[in-house]
């Protein structure tokens, strides 16, 4: 395998305490050495390896996304693994956890294996989350130590929370057993039938039936007094794009019980509100959707002084004839692997003032931590070469229809970026180039 | 971290929501909202002359012009005195409803919008279940849209028609409703032009108001009784009506009638005592209650009946000199008793008739002259 040098660049590596000039080796897949500018040993390998000129760019670990849609298997028409990934790594992602919800949905060990099979010529890792039940549909869990052998690193049934209390107890203990987080997507669905938008004023003047915040905070702090009830410290209960004020009090509460509980959030979540719906724009349109100024606000919040644990992006791609018809009958979800770090190096660094450190960790480090992923999230010696290298300081404005996805389902297209992806290296292969 | 600090820090500037690009086509009329006083006025001044023009040369306006009824819902009221608007205009109308057209078979409103416009249709008349299809319509075709209802959202023609109501029987000087003035025939066909042209009687629509500004109906009460929830008439009367001045009382159950309905605009108050409302009122409007979208709601229709039903006891009582509105269909005996539906008080006919002159204005506007049309107009 050949080797890779990646010269004159500032590396921040907020898992090591690293924030310097720093030329890194890459070789057989892994970091083999971090040295100071022009100090790497030739005997490493240096020698004759392809060099990138990072002068003036920024090195951090590649980014990870715990939370995407890639539509396979069963609806390759929105989104493949492999043009997914190629999305992904345009936006500096090395690893992605993919959601069980296809078609069919990831319930078995054939599946988790399947995704992850050379064959869908993934531009860069995909760990499946596996369905928590069969189906998906929250009635019998499924076999854990299987999914968890075929390569699932957690367990969640994204789209259909599990809403009945014994099952969803049963679920955490399961998981908690064979070392799987579990990932709830927080809505008490007999709340929300026939909402399409956040409950409140501007649904109520849109004319459009309304999910109320209770919806998501009841389940989240439901799933909370199961974990607390429950007693085993290994549990780990992830809640997926939390987007209310009440949802994050909770999980703040619980992690000051000592509880494992833990909480992503979306770009759009901590950027836009519901004013953002416009006159029905159906690329904001998401489920949990857009809240409330306050609500935003408690994102940004929540970001700043810590309690968010991850950025994660909900990819959620849909062909363009799926979201070209009436508000109410289109599809939740947009696309995110190509904006999150412009969005959040230009608004938490730039505009809110987290450093630009915490903000990679936001997108790396502690996601990774999160699902347990070894090696990934950090760029020391001995870890995969999962890398991104982009200059911090460039402003560019995104375009929808340029995107490696197949989709273009986004609210942010013409928004401007702070942050242009340079690099993106796999485990030592360039699996995005921008020069 | 200091919590002051990042209050500051954030309140510098979030990201703010785009300004909105419709309507594509300064023909279309999507929301109540979309008019300025001065279009309102217009309009209203444009309804009375076309009321009043020749049915011979008024023709002329719109002659041969193609205009398509695209209607996904039942509707009596709106498609009949749009067809007939667009006709006395002279246009060539056709209607295609969800029932007997390729939307049954599965097109798309995107779809079935560009065929119609690909058949020659200049301006397309729409009636949707869902809330902002007129807003998906107008984006996809960019022909001029008149929304004439979408979901539980607006119904704007319909605003403008009550205003024109509203408007005949007020009197400017003490900013009361007179029920009895301005009873006039419903003119729907050419016969009955020279009584109405006839001489200026004090009664006639010839006191009616047309230049509306931010005062003309400050001073008046209009109560709007019942499933406010699922009305676009509600809606779009609530967005019209303050910004002449009117104050709209809201009255209703919480199921039809939820708090935040108060935060939806300027000059809007809810009054849950029906009888309270009443009393302040010199317009009230009733409305059905839309089975078809209470969606699993469950209501208790006698406790509704006794509590919100304007009955000839209560109106005689608490507003002897209101005028009764309803945009229609009336259930009697649910919203209203018969009675009142056909009481003196009762202006739910006059509504109706307003609605040919009120969409003729708004269809002369969808459709200015165009320069080939120009020799024939």
């Amino acid at each position: 395998m050949t080797a890779l040098v990646i010269r004159g660049g500032h590396l921040i590596d907020p898992a090591a305490g690293v924030d310097g000039l720093k030329d890194l080796l890459l070789k057989d897949g892994r970091v083999a050495e971090i040295a100071s500018p022009g100090k790497l040993k030739q005997a490493n390998g240096a020698a004759g390896a392809e060099v990138l000129d990072a002068t003036g760019l920024t090195i951090a670990p590649g980014l990870v996304d715990i939370h995407v849609h890639l539509r396979e298997p069963g609806q390759g028409y929105k989104e493949t693994i492999a043009t997914g990934t190629a999305s992904a790594a345009a936006g500096g992602f090395t690893s992605v956890a993919a959601m069980p919800n296809t078609r069919p949905v990831n319930d078995s060990p054939e599946i988790t294996r399947w995704m992850q099979a050379p064959e869908r010529a993934a531009a860069i890792r995909v760990f499946p989350i596996a369905a928590a039940t069969r189906g998906s549909k929250g009635e019998a869990i499924n076999d854990y130590a299987a999914l968890k052998s075929a390569g699932a690193v957690a367990v969640t049934d994204d789209g259909y929370p599990i809403l009945k209390d014994n099952i969803m107890r049963e679920t955490l203990a399961a998981a908690a057993r064979v070392g799987l987080s579990v990932i709830q997507h927080a809505e008490d669905t007999r709340l929300t039938q026939g909402a399409s938008m956040n409950a409140g004023p501007t649904a109520f003047r849109l004319g459009l039936r309304g999910m109320t915040g209770e919806a998501e905070s009841g389940i989240v702090e439901r799933d909370i007094r199961l974990v607390t009830e429950l007693r085993d410290a290994r549990i780990h209960l992830h809640v997926a794009h939390t987007s209310t004020a009440a949802a994050l009090a909770a999980v703040r509460q619980a992690r000051r019980s000592g509880l494992r509980v833990t909480c992503e959030v979306a770009p759009h979540h901590f950027l836009l509100t519901e004013e953002h719906v416009g006159q029905y724009n159906t690329n904001a349109k998401m489920n949990p959707p857009l809240r409330s100024s306050a609500d935003r606000d408690a994102m940004i919040e929540a970001i700043l002084d810590g309690v968010v644990d991850a950025i994660a992006t909900d990819h959620a791609p849909h062909a363009i004839h799926e979201k070209e018809v009436e508000f109410e009958n289109a599809p939740n979800g947009i696309t995110g692997l190509e904006t999150a770090l412009g969005l959040s190096i230009r608004w938490l660094h730039k505009e809110w003032k987290l450093p630009l450190g915490r903000v990679l960790s936001l997108l790396s480090a502690q996601p990774a931590a999160l699902l347990n992923l070894k090696g990934r999230g950090t760029l020391t010696v001995g870890s995969f070469a999962d890398v991104v290298v982009f200059d911090p300081k460039a402003e560019w404005i995104y375009i929808a229809r340029e995107t490696k996805s197949k989709s273009r389902n986004t609210p942010f297209d013409g928004w401007t970026m702070q942050g242009k992806v340079r690099w993106t290296i796999s485990e030592g292969r360039i699996a995005y180039a921008n020069t | 971290m200091n919590p002051t600090a990042t209050a500051a820090r954030r309140a510098i500037h979030p990201p703010r929501a785009p300004d909105s690009p419709f309507p594509y086509n300064p023909g279309s009329l999507l929301s109540a909202s979309d008019l300025g006083l001065d279009e309102i006025s217009h309009i209203l001044a444009r309804a009375t002359a076309l009321e009043n023009q020749d049915p011979l040369t008024r023709d002329r306006i719109l002659a041969k012009r193609r205009v398509a009824l695209l209607f996904y819902e039942s509707s009596t009221r709106t498609r009949t005195s749009f067809e007939l608007a667009a006709k006395a205009l002279g246009a060539d109308t056709t209607l295609v409803s969800s029932l007997s057209s390729s939307i049954e078979k599965g097109e798309t409103l995107k779809d079935t919008g560009l065929t119609l416009r690909a058949l020659g249709a200049e301006a397309i008349i729409l009636r949707h279940n869902s809330s902002g299809a007129p807003w998906l319509l107008e984006a996809e075709t960019r022909l001029p849209v008149l929304n004439a209802g979408d979901g539980m959202h607006e119904h704007p023609t319909q605003a403008l028609l009550d205003l024109r109501t509203l408007l005949a029987h007020l009197d400017p000087a003490t900013k009361t409703c007179i029920p009895e003035r301005t009873k006039k025939p419903v003119i729907l066909s050419g016969a009955h032009f020279s009584e109405v042209e006839g001489p200026a009687s004090p009664t006639s629509a010839q006191h009616t108001i047309h230049q509306v500004t931010a005062e003309t109906l400050a001073g008046v009460t209009l109560t709007i009784v019942g499933d406010i929830l699922h009305s676009r008439v509600a809606r779009s009367n609530m967005l019209l009506l303050p910004r002449l001045g009117a104050r709209v009382l809201l009255c209703g159950p919480k199921e039809l009638l939820p708090e935040l309905a108060a935060h939806a605009g300027p000059g809007i108050e809810i009054e849950r005592n029906f009888e309270a409302a009443l009393r302040q009122s010199q317009a009230v409007m009733m409305l059905r209650i839309q089975a078809e979208r209470l969606a699993g709601l469950q209501l208790d229709l006698e406790e509704y009946k006794a509590t919100y039903q304007l009955t000839g006891q209560r109106l005689a009582t608490q507003a002897p000199n209101a005028i009764v509105m309803h945009p229609g269909p009336i259930i009697r005996g649910l919203e209203v008793t018969a009675g009142v539906a056909d009481g003196p008080q009762s202006v739910i006919l006059e509504q109706v008739c307003n609605g040919v002159a009120i969409r003729m204005a708004v269809l002369e506007r969808a459709l200015p002259a165009t320069h080939a049309q120009g020799g024939r107009a």
